[in-house]
């Protein structure tokens, strides 16, 4: 599988290491509702078509990216830098 | 401060090697006495920082990804989003990089101690380390000065293209022993010197 990273180009997969799914939403850190918080940790969709996960270049830039991938062929949608996703920190940004 | 030693040790052996009867494929050579500085900039300083590198180096960095320049023994590439390696034979490289990126712009990082930098010149460079490392080397992909970081055997290498037939290769100096010989294993095939 080629990962086309919007820094490097496109690459190996042995390059890159699965940061898990993208489509998870976390609880409010001040929610005690057990049923949701055991959702979050655990349950995954595992969906066969478009799925949103997170890699990381590891091997090449160390940027982490958005891969939308589809789980049974595993074309690739998109690739992008998960900073520049609305809602997640930016990394790179000043403390 | 202590005198930098070769990585190498008795790894590195001067002379032909390998099928050299056949020609001298490439050219393997240890740089020595260099400084290698890591500049990082933040997101929304990239621009001054690449200008302040430019302005102690002398090298016109184009902002764009993987872009550098090299002059003798400078060099300049990026290698990820706002981080450059720098390369000089002055060891007050890491001194002028702090003067001119103050903590606003970015931060510097000697790696000088933690890096052995080889360069591989010869007409079948890219056919070797194209054994070593899954990126494209040939020159419409990876072009003169630009830089790439990439893995061989899972260890993390920075490379930059000098000219149509000659890389510089930054390793971390912990393995540049093992990748020493297994660099000479691969270019046996084709016969190369050690300079």
């Amino acid at each position: 599988m080629i990962i086309k990273c919007p820094y490097c180009g496109p690459r190996d997969v042995i390059e890159f290491t699965y940061q898990g799914d993208a489509t998870r939403q976390r609880p409010d850190p001040a929610s005690s509702d057990q049923i949701a918080w055991n959702a979050y940790v655990y349950d995954r969709a595992n969906p066969m078509g478009s799925h949103r996960e997170f890699w990381l270049h590891s091997g090449g830039c160390r940027q982490h990216l958005i891969v939308t991938r589809d789980m049974a062929t595993h074309v690739i949608s998109s690739v992008g830098f998960a900073r520049d996703t609305t809602g997640t920190a930016k990394s790179g940004d000043r403390p | 401060m202590a005198e930098p030693q070769s990585a190498l040790g008795h790894a590195f052996v001067p002379g032909d090697h390998g099928n050299a009867a056949g020609g001298i494929g490439i050219t393997l050579h240890e740089r020595a006495a260099l400084s290698i500085v890591q500049v990082t900039a933040w997101r929304e300083t990239i621009p001054a920082v690449v200008t302040a590198i430019s302005n102690v180096t002398g090298l016109n960095v184009p902002d764009k990804p993987g872009a550098g320049r090299s002059a003798g023994e400078k060099s300049v590439f990026g290698f990820a989003p706002g981080r450059y390696f720098v390369v000089a034979q002055a060891s007050d490289l890491e001194e002028r990089l702090r003067s001119a990126v103050h903590l606003e712009a970015g931060t510097v990082i000697n790696l000088t101690h933690g890096r052995t930098a080889i360069r591989v010149k010869g007409p079948w460079s890219e056919w070797v380390l194209s054994k070593l490392f899954a990126i494209d080397f040939s020159e419409h992909a990876f072009p003169v000065g630009f830089g790439r970081a990439t893995l061989h055997h899972d260890i993390h290498t920075n490379i930059q293209r000098i000219d149509e037939e000659t890389f510089d290769l930054y390793v971390f100096r912990t393995f540049a022993r093992s990748f020493w010989l297994t660099l000479g294993h691969a270019a046996a095939e084709v016969g190369y010197r050690v300079e």
